[in-house]
């Protein structure tokens, strides 16, 4: 193991590298745009066996990768916002498909305005796209996930395709010391991919076929089943993974100071750390703080957010998104959790971020009184406030 | 060598595949139904040139014994080959 | 009786069972090309009359790999198969991507163009039956002038198209593409030579082929093959090659055949007045004082 002063766009990259991706279809864009080229000099300075493939667009970077799966490749491509929206067509049919292609999110903003920072209101409008969605915190977890990420898809059990979301800038851009695994312990980790959903020249096959009202919806059950046979792959690829790396994760979730608490808040991403110091701070005040990160969008960790909120007076969801008209897709799906365990405790919603706004300490603050005193249930973190909103 | 029909036609929940890939060449209907008219050839005629198999758009033409033979499974009568038949050995007839 | 375009071809059949409407062009153009590639063809085709008439699970028509990519998807999934099977250690194989026209001049003309700048070494077949067929013939990039169809109405105010179309070998030509063809099922044994010349060459080549559609132009179903003829004996189509920077015209009709005669032979163009044909047939005698000019004719 060697450590390096990475971003986590290069952490992905490094990690992309060890998964030894056959094919890499490649399009820039903000702030994704370093992942493709580290991946360029490696197959460059022959790091990197791969085939790379400078596509004229998103849409045809996925399309490429769909190809390259069904001739049993492994693939990789990577995109951001307007690009994620761009191929959203091909989300869907690699998910139907059940390509398990493993792409990088550099989680931006979406236009209108124009904005390239940080928020998640790209990925999080993809939820039903059927692709599995994991968020990182820091540059380390980035290349861990990516390492596993290939592991998770192409469990045959599994067979989807997997969207590891790193927040933009914030995340993507901010140089951490990573540890990098060793070449001998990655390829023992992770074999390479063997599946039937290919072409097969011995047997020929008809791929991405129509398929009626009599058998739609059974493959369509099936694409369902392969997200949720995900929650027990990913904890068992986790185990695995800190048998051979000795680093461990925690699942769809990871829990903060839950057990006790109170005051609960719910975020994903890389504004996690800052919420955890803020509980801190308000533990020394005596009030019983947790927070709850949440790891995997999809599928969605259902029975570890009851088991977490299931003691708490009052919860709050802090999320980069709004879906217009309702609230956070975040808020929702946690909610839905909940009633679905039978927990009835007070909830709110915090939508803050947008545009790559900064979230501070004061605002995470104020969230927490928000849980203790009641508060909107949807509520725009500062909005309209003296700072200009 | 053609793709042909096959026994197994319908596909209980087990059976459908686990992702959108299925043997190549699996047919379990037939397009006679189609027709209003269907081609005869007359062996008398037929010199089995070829050009009605070369220019068949659903290939149900093939040569037996030197002369044309039509798989009528398949062909769905637009009468391309009678057209394209030069000694007219090829004839459109209703069908019943 | 021999027959040597028939014996220089697969006797297999590859493209089988389908449910195209009778008398199809294009059918007819996938059929032919396949038995040029043979059995180790891996065929492409975007969401598009010969997908949907192909490939209804559990009735899969091609007896060799192939697979359906999006509608703007054609190049972009024939690349990565392309890569896929290579990176995988293939070699014997071709990987051919067969798009309808709106699939190709329209919403797959930038995954196209892509590829043909990366020279990825895929064979890609337009056929051409001159509007979007499968969802009930609308207007396409490469609907020709005067073409009525379900979205150019013809009317007292407007004759249908009133556009003509786009040269989308040329366009293919532009990038200075290794291989680039037309041709019209019309003249079939042209079309084969060009597919089996492409699979021959390293790169991207680009074969266009007429493709008539019965039910879309309004003419009876066995007609298909006279009006492909008709349509390159007018002069409104014309066969021609792209190679190492050379376009080279392959028929020369020694007088054009009429083109008032080819049109009114077709529902969509019954309503054209006096007018619009002599605006045709301007437009394809400028067409052919251009391939005089720039084109070789061996």
């Amino acid at each position: 193991m060697s450590k390096k002063f990475l971003s986590g766009n290069e952490a992905f990259a490094e990690g992309i590298r060890l998964a030894r991706p056959e094919v890499i279809s490649a399009y820039p864009i903000t702030p994704q745009t370093i992942v493709v080229e580290r991946l360029s000099e490696m197959v460059e300075d022959g790091s990197l066996t791969a085939e790379y493939v400078h596509v004229e667009s998103e849409h045809s970077a996925l399309s490429c990768a769909i190809g390259a799966s069904a001739a049993g490749a492994r693939a990789f491509t990577a995109t951001s916002s307007q690009g994620l929206l761009y191929m959203a067509e091909c989300l869907y049919y690699a998910a139907g498909g059940r390509f398990p292609i493993v792409m990088m999110n550099a989680d931006r903003s979406t236009a209108l305005p124009w904005n390239i920072y940080g928020d998640q209101r790209d990925s999080l409008s993809q939820l039903d796209s059927g692709w599995i969605q994991a968020y990182a915190e820091n540059a380390q977890e980035a290349l861990d996930l990516a390492l596993m990420s290939y592991k998770i898809a192409e469990n045959k059990a599994v067979s989807t395709p997997y969207m590891a979301n790193l927040d933009g800038f914030i995340l993507t851009h901010t140089y951490e010391t990573v540890d990098i695994p060793e070449r001998e312990q990655a390829d023992r980790f992770l074999p390479p991919y063997e599946t039937d959903n290919r072409i097969d020249f011995d047997n020929p096959k008809n791929m991405a076929f129509s398929a009626g009202p009599d058998t739609n919806y059974i493959f369509k059950f099936k694409e369902h089943q392969g997200v949720l046979a995900a929650r027990q792959v990913i904890r068992d690829t986790e185990k695995e993974f800190a048998e051979i790396f000795g680093r461990k994760y925690s699942g769809l979730i990871d829990t903060y100071l839950t057990d006790d608490a109170d005051y609960i808040l719910v975020t994903l991403g890389s504004i996690a750390g800052l919420c955890r110091e803020t509980a801190d701070k308000l533990r020394e005040n005596g009030v019983k703080a947790g927070v709850v990160r949440i790891r995997y969008m999809r599928p969605f960790p259902n029975e570890e957010i009851a088991e977490a909120l299931k003691n708490a007076r009052a919860y709050g969801v802090l999320e980069k998104d709004i879906s217009f008209g309702n609230e956070g897709a975040v808020f929702t799906n946690v909610n839905s959790a909940l009633k679905k365990a039978g927990i009835n405790i007070s909830g709110y919603n915090f939508i803050g971020g947008l545009g790559g706004r900064n979230i501070s300490a004061g605002d995470i603050q104020d969230i927490f009184s928000g849980l203790i005193n009641g508060t909107d249930s949807v509520n725009f973190i500062g909005i309209g406030g003296v700072n200009n909103g | 060598m053609r793709p042909f029909i096959r026994e197994k036609k319908s596909f209980s929940f087990q059976e459908v595949p686990e992702n959108t890939s299925f043997e190549a060449g699996y047919l379990v209907s037939v397009n006679s139904g189609w027709r209003s008219i269907r081609p005869v050839i007359d062996n008398a005629k037929c010199v089995g040139c070829e050009q009605c198999y070369l220019y068949c758009p659903d290939g149900v033409i093939s040569i037996k014994d030197g002369k044309a033979a039509i798989d009528y499974d398949f062909c769905k009568g637009c009468g391309i080959c009678a057209k394209i038949c030069r000694i007219g050995a090829v004839r459109m007839e209703e069908e019943n | 009786m021999a027959n040597k375009v028939a014996d220089s071809i697969s006797r297999e059949e590859f493209f089988y069972g389908h449910k195209a409407c009778a008398g199809c062009g294009g059918s007819l153009a996938v059929r032919a090309a396949l038995k040029v590639l043979g059995k180790n063809a891996v065929s492409v085709l975007p969401a598009g009359c010969m997908s949907a008439v192909g490939f209804n699970f559990p009735q899969l028509c091609f007896s060799n790999n192939s697979i359906i990519s999006t509608f703007a998807g054609t190049a972009s999934m024939l690349t990565g198969v392309e890569a896929g099977l290579r990176a995988k250690g293939y070699k014997d194989f071709t990987a051919v991507g067969f798009a309808g026209d709106g699939g190709t001049a329209d919403i797959g003309i930038q995954a196209l163009s892509g590829a043909i700048d990366r020279n990825d070494n895929i064979i890609y077949i337009c056929y051409d039956n001159e509007a979007y067929m499968n969802t009930g013939i609308q207007k396409s990039g490469l609907t020709p002038f005067g073409a009525k169809t379900t979205t150019t109405p013809a009317g007292q105010n407007i004759h249908g198209n009133i556009r003509p179309k786009k040269n989308m070998f040329e366009i293919a030509a532009a990038h200075d593409i290794p291989y680039a063809a037309t041709a019209s099922v019309g003249y079939l044994p042209d079309f084969i030579e060009k597919v089996r010349k492409a699979s021959q060459i390293q790169g991207t080549k680009y074969i266009h082929v007429i493709a008539p559609c019965p039910t879309g132009w309004g003419i009876p179903v066995d007609e298909t093959i006279n009006i492909a003829k008709e349509v390159v004996d007018s002069g409104l189509w014309y066969l021609a090659e792209y190679e190492n920077g050379q376009f080279t015209l392959n028929h020369k009709p020694k007088s054009f055949t009429s083109v008032e005669d080819y049109l009114k032979k077709q529902g969509r163009f019954k309503h054209l007045t006096d007018e619009d044909i002599k605006i045709i047939t301007d437009s394809r005698d400028k067409k052919w004082d251009h391939i005089e000019k720039n084109f070789i004719y061996r």
